[in-house]
């Protein structure tokens, strides 16, 4: 366990500057989540990638195109996958170990060695032993010193997440949620994949946790929240919502800046309410039709090549002093 | 399988059948006296499960692969809604009497 989380390159971390973090993580965070990385939290520095996309970044843009080591003292970049449903079989693709082992490979060709990549969940179809064992083997690959997950509902089938739990819960809280800091962002994963009947569901127990796990902090600090199912009503009609989230919302709004990141819906949308911005990520997997589109939200047969531009992967870039991060989509090359 | 009738809606063709068909319960709603087997058989490409909604309910199959069946018997008059857990938007009802 400690190896799959664990850096095996031990890059410096070169954030020693910052008073009140120890490599990106706050003391407590740190204290914390020893177990689940085995001790050896590692944040690389990656050097010599302009981050482009953020807001009001004058100063920081051109700190960032000087490249080094340098360029990431206070420089985050992250990588969102989502439902790779490792064990899917059907028209709808019929390899998704090598769609999904495509992804890890473009991860990889970033230009940047991410700070950690997060699972938002479906990682497989079934929920069984061996798709758990090799979805965890598949992303071994991935060049990151951390991998993250929350589960998906085909990750808590009849078991209400006990096989997801064994496999990835290491360390977390509850029925899996956990939060950690690092690089002045506070990041909460959340599970809403249980419980389950219709919507997404957190539990008075989670949002209890939500609510002492923000109490401390700033209103300025940027918050990120990964959760599979949206936490925005984007189409309940399918369950495209989670029916408790006002709850967490409400906890939220104090906050300057707050993006929650999904998956579940296999396609990209976004939406923005005051200071809360929704991104759902697409899938490595198969697409699913718009909402509304058809009767359901079945798995879509689509020609091989729209296949891979339907799927991909998300990366985010945030540097500390900005408001907002960056978000950016790249289909799968 | 399907009823060549016209007009009307089709009722289901057995009294005791469910079929899990494009990613629907089929009939969403089966009326059947106590006692009777109730079996569900997946016509999907893809999994789905028979859940009770709710907790305490007496409906949970393990993920049923394409073709598999999973049954029940009723011994209790009610009306027992369920689910498919991986796609939830699919429900249904079976009403005992």
């Amino acid at each position: 366990m400690t190896n799959y989380y664990d850096s095996d390159d031990g890059a410096s971390a070169g954030d020693a500057g910052r008073p009140d973090t120890e490599h990106g993580m706050n003391r407590r965070q740190l204290l914390r989540h020893a177990g689940w990385f085995g001790g050896a939290v590692v944040l690389t520095v990656a050097g010599g990638e302009v981050i482009s996309h953020i807001a009001d970044s004058r100063d920081t843009n051109a700190a960032a195109a000087a490249g080094d080591g340098a360029a990431g003292s206070g420089a985050l970049r992250f990588v969102q996958v989502s439902d790779s449903h490792i064990g899917f079989r059907g028209p709808a693709n019929l390899d998704v170990v090598g769609s999904f082992t495509e992804a890890i490979n473009q991860v990889n060709s970033l230009g940047f060695r991410p700070d950690f990549v997060m699972h938002s969940g479906d990682l497989t179809h079934l929920s069984t032993a061996g798709q758990f064992d090799q979805v965890k083997q598949l992303m071994t690959a991935m060049k990151t010193d951390r991998i993250f997950t929350v589960p998906g509902e085909h990750d808590s089938i009849g078991d209400a997440g006990r096989a997801y739990r064994r496999t990835f819960g290491m360390g977390t809280l509850g029925d899996g949620w956990y939060s950690f800091d690092t690089h002045g962002v506070h990041f909460i994963a959340l599970v809403n994949t249980l419980s389950l009947e219709k919507l997404g569901h957190l539990g008075n127990e989670q949002i209890d946790f939500v609510r002492r796990d923000i109490a401390g902090l700033s209103s300025d600090t940027p918050i990120v929240v990964f959760s599979h199912i949206p936490l925005f009503a984007m189409y309940p009609q399918w369950g495209w919502s989670t029916d408790d989230a006002l709850k967490v919302i409400a906890l939220l709004r104090r906050f300057s800046s707050v993006t929650c990141l999904n998956g579940h819906v296999h396609q990209l949308f976004t939406k923005t309410d005051g200071n809360i911005t929704f991104h759902s990520a697409t899938t490595t997997a198969y697409p699913l039709p718009k909402p509304g589109r058809g009767p359901a939200p079945t798995p879509q047969v689509v020609p091989a090549r729209q296949l891979k531009s339907a799927l991909g992967i998300r990366s985010v870039g945030y540097r500390q002093g900005d408001r907002e991060l960056a978000i950016k989509d790249q289909r799968l090359a | 399988m399907s009823p060549s009738g016209t007009g009307a809606p089709a009722a289901p063709v057995a009294r005791n059948a469910v079929a899990i068909k494009n990613f629907a319960f089929t009939p969403a709603t089966l009326k059947v006296k106590v006692g009777t087997t109730v079996t569900w058989t997946n016509q999907d490409g893809d999994s789905h499960t028979v859940t009770s909604a709710g907790a305490g309910g007496p409906l949970h199959s393990a993920a049923m692969a394409t073709h598999d069946t999973y049954s029940y018997t009723f011994t209790k008059p009610g009306t027992y809604a369920y689910l498919c857990t991986i796609h939830p938007f699919m429900t249904a009802t079976v009403e005992v009497t």
